[in-house]
């Protein structure tokens, strides 16, 4: 918590923290302080995260934010949104896809305008570079689209957005973890009315009694073993709206980025690419221009990722046991490595030895980002169902799928994501949050979490979280992650269960309330099961390929029955370890505008 | 085409060849609620060389001992979490491999000094965002961008001040400087580094601001130079170059 801010309305009950914001924004990476940013002069705001606002994953995005400026070559908004589209393989809702690529334009400039450092074009405008899928006139070519700074265009949105949160004195409550959302039952339709966090610090419970809540929690690559994804990305946020019983969406499709160091997963950007990388198997050969003439290596990733895939599969595969692709940047030279690379450059010097200036890198891909998530419409409100929303919740970044991405996102598209529709959410909370009075707190809001944070810290269990952890990660990779059949999601399916059983009993070794890391792993774990759980049970249903969701038992796209949104919801028993028992598929049409789906060819 | 794979890999009798060792971890644990004293406590762990400090923490709590407490984020030195002093030098964990220590003897792990320590390797960070905070590290323009367009700026004024963008407010810089260890109301390394981050970027008209705050008796003029923010910075940044420019700028004025 920053002391300098008043503290607002707090009491204490019964050992619980209660506080009352107009906003409360869970989450502090670039979608929740881009609200915060939006929403913090016009309402009472408050940001909790369970991190400190720096931390947050959003640092780690390397290669670019795109937008069509033209600063450097034509470009325009139709093109990108076509390319966003394509890109993910018509399952992109066109209509949020346009608002995307309109409003880019000026989220970079917002950006810019509020201090971020962009590399710069010799006129000294904001410099672009190509990345995958990003192409002039509908395909015919790659286009220069991504604003970047240096490899480290995450880290610089996260510092510029965190240093006006600073600047416009937002109230953060660092290391908090939000654990639920509160509804209460008002003329028999459930509407939020706070959230209640875990003080790390303290192991304390807070109740922050909100009229709007913005979730921006980020996504949960922790699901696989191999991703780019930080230890802290457990989906805890989507885990918590799905416990509501309020729907998520398009949960089968995971991104795959095609170039994580091999063996550990961390990301070395597609930039590298777009400055001219080139892919090659074991016997040298610029593999991509077999699977994508026009764009080679600068293909969509799930495209990528699948041929990655195939070359190791059919035995082209390099290195002592044929099991990674070369990514090789030794033309580039070490000038365009040292000023445009610096940071992938090291990873690879310090996680594998191997120098890029002279080397080829081992890369496969690597887990990375959630395309699904807690449905929204473009005004970033949560909905319940197809059409209707929940009054005052809303969601943006990862978290959330509105949805831009659809069944593949293209890179320098998230960063995007979580300015535009960051400010969309925040900048609605505040309207929303001015025509209304605060939804009451039914009694004891903390109670369910107390209940189960007691439990967990209370039990003789004998599973460690580690464990279950591990072979849940470890089980995900080798049967949901690039290629699927429904022989290997059954499977993983049964795994799920086991472990889940297996959770019942897990042990909480640490008995201590101040900085309890160990308890909260617990909880975390259980969010990881639970949307484990939906992905695999979304991505059994859906019979056929589309984007990140390759099924080799059912090879082709399959418009005719699968061109709709999954929806899925928590129904009947949510104790029992079967997923059949307890969700229930739903779907919900795509919205189409201008492009009628095509053949996905590069 | 490949298909999902239902069994394990064979790759672990591969693997198998790749020597293990065990390396001892001596920890510096603390738990206000139960010692008096902070206590070492050791550890044995299997590790890879290319296995980091961070993955032996991770080992220990997740195989031997829940309670052992630290942060950490990204894994990769890019969130700033998990800085900590390894055999005597901050470092950050997830940047530390095995290979890079001499593991025939224990390799020593505690927190960063300088900061009220909280749980074992968890220090207390919010003395050192404050001191952060009162640089004003945000961009002060007084001049408006025309509507809807980039402010410019040439390659050469972004590039004066490109080092110092990248902190990643880890604290490792301000928590080796032995001024902040014995003065805790000196700013330190990492809160000029970022006062720098904006003195010298073309579009900011505050430098002058952030000048005055740091000619103040716990500011720039603090620094002995001794070199140990620079050795400890884990993104490669000069942090006692950028301080001695800061210095500059308040005797000659903003280049």
């Amino acid at each position: 918590m920053n002391p300098e801010s008043a503290h607002v309305e707090t009491k204490i009950v019964d050992g619980v923290h209660y506080h009352q914001y107009d906003i409360v924004i869970v989450g502090a990476g670039g979608a929740g302080m881009r609200a915060a940013i939006e929403a913090g002069p016009g309402a009472r705001t408050a940001v909790i995260s369970k991190l400190y606002p720096t931390r947050s994953h959003t640092g780690a995005a390397q290669g670019g934010m795109a937008a069509a400026l033209a600063n450097v070559e034509e470009d325009s908004w139709e093109w990108h949104t076509f390319d966003t589209i394509k890109g993910g393989d018509y399952l992109v809702d066109q209509d949020a896809a346009e608002i995307l690529a309109k409003e880019a334009i000026d989220a970079v400039i917002d950006l810019e305008n509020m201090g971020l450092p962009f590399n710069r074009t010799p006129e000294g405008k904001i410099d672009q570079r190509r990345f995958g899928g990003h192409t002039r006139d509908h395909g015919k070519a790659p286009v220069r689209r991504a604003c970047y700074a240096a490899d480290r265009t995450g880290h610089m949105i996260l510092q510029t957005l965190f240093q006006n949160c600073v600047k416009l004195g937002i109230e953060f409550y660092n290391e908090y973890y939000a654990l639920d959302l509160v509804m209460t039952d008002v003329d028999g339709v459930e509407q939020p009315s706070g959230i209640v966090a875990h003080d790390l610090a303290t192991g304390e419970l807070h109740v922050f009694r909100a009229k709007a809540i913005i979730f921006a929690t980020g996504g949960y690559g922790k699901i696989f073993k191999t991703t780019s994804n930080a230890h802290t990305l457990t989906g805890d946020g989507v885990g918590i709206i799905w416990r509501k019983g309020l729907p998520l969406e398009d949960m089968e499709f995971f991104q795959f980025h095609p170039t994580g160091l091999a063996g550990l997963g961390i990301l070395l950007t597609e930039g590298a690419r777009g400055e001219g990388a080139i892919l090659r198997n074991a016997s040298g050969e610029r593999f991509m221009e077999r699977y994508a003439p026009t764009i080679k290596d600068l293909a969509p990733r799930d495209i990528v990722s699948r041929c990655m895939q195939q070359e190791v599969a059919e035995g082209r595969g390099a290195g002592p046991h044929k099991d990674y692709v070369l990514l090789d940047c030794t033309h580039l030279g070490a000038e365009v490595l040292e000023t445009k690379l610096p940071d992938i450059t090291e990873f690879a010097r310090t996680y594998l030895g191997v120098d890029p200036v002279y080397e080829p890198v081992p890369v496969m891909p690597t887990a990375h980002y959630a395309m699904g998530g807690i449905p929204t419409n473009v005004a970033a409100e949560v909905l319940r169902d197809n059409t209707a929303v929940v009054p005052g919740l809303y969601a943006a970044g990862e978290c959330a799928c509105v949805s831009v991405h659809g069944s593949n996102r293209l890179g320098t598209n998230s960063l995007l994501d979580i300015n535009v529709f960051g400010k969309r959410a925040g900048r609605n909370a505040v309207e929303y949050a001015k025509g209304v009075e605060f939804t009451p707190l039914p009694d004891d809001p903390a109670g369910p979490v107390r209940r189960m944070l007691d439990q967990l810290r209370d039990s003789n269990g004998t599973e460690r979280i580690g464990a279950i952890r591990k072979e849940l990660q470890e089980e995900m990779d080798k049967n949901a992650q690039v290629f699927r059949t429904d022989e290997s999601l059954a499977h993983v399916t049964e795994v799920i269960a086991r472990l889940r059983e297996r959770y019942r009993n897990v042990a909480v070794q640490d008995k201590g309330k101040r900085f309890n890391t160990d308890l909260l792993e617990a909880v975390e774990l259980g969010f990881l099961l639970d949307l484990a759980e939906v992905v695999v049970f979304s991505a059994r249903n859906r019979r056929e390929s589309r984007g990140g969701h390759m099924r080799d038992d059912f090879p082709n796209r399959d418009d005719e029955q699968y061109m709709q949104h999954t929806m899925a919801y928590l129904s009947g028993d949510p104790q029992s370890s079967l997923a059949d028992d307890h969700i229930r598929l739903d779907w919900k049409p795509v919205t189409v505008t201008r492009y009628q789906p095509m053949e996905r060819k590069y | 085409m490949s298909t999902a794979m239902l069994e394990t890999q064979s790759t672990d009798t591969a693997d198998a060849a790749i020597q293990a060792f065990t390396v001892t971890f001596l920890i510096r644990r603390f738990d206000p609620d139960v010692d008096a004293e902070p206590r070492w406590q050791d550890f044995d762990v299997e590790m890879y060389a290319t296995d980091r400090v961070l993955d032996a923490l991770h080992k220990i709590k997740w195989e031997q001992d829940g309670s052992l407490t630290f942060r950490r984020s990204c894994a990769h030195g890019i969130c700033g979490s998990d800085a900590m002093r390894i055999n005597g030098r901050n470092r950050l964990a997830c940047k530390t491999l095995i290979k890079d220590l001499d593991i025939s003897k224990p390799i020593y792990v505690e927190a960063i000094k300088g900061l009220p320590l909280e749980k074992d390797l968890v220090v207390d960070m919010e003395p050192f965002f404050a001191s952060y905070r009162e640089v004003q590290p945000f961009l002060i323009a007084n001049s408006q961008p025309e509507a809807g367009k980039e402010r410019i700026q040439s390659i050469a004024k972004r590039e004066i001040f490109d080092d110092t963008t990248k902190c990643i407010l880890c604290a490792a810089c301000t928590s080796s400087c032995p001024v902040f260890w014995t003065d805790g109301q000196y700013f330190g390394p990492a809160a000029i580094v970022n006062a720098h981050r904006f003195i010298f970027d073309s579009r900011d008209d505050a430098a002058s601001v952030r000048l005055d705050i740091l000619n103040d008796k716990e500011g720039v003029w603090r620094c002995r130079t001794t070199f140990n923010c620079t050795d400890a910075c884990p993104r490669g940044i000069e942090v006692t170059k950028a301080i001695a420019e800061v210095k500059q700028a308040i005797i000659r004025g903003k280049p």
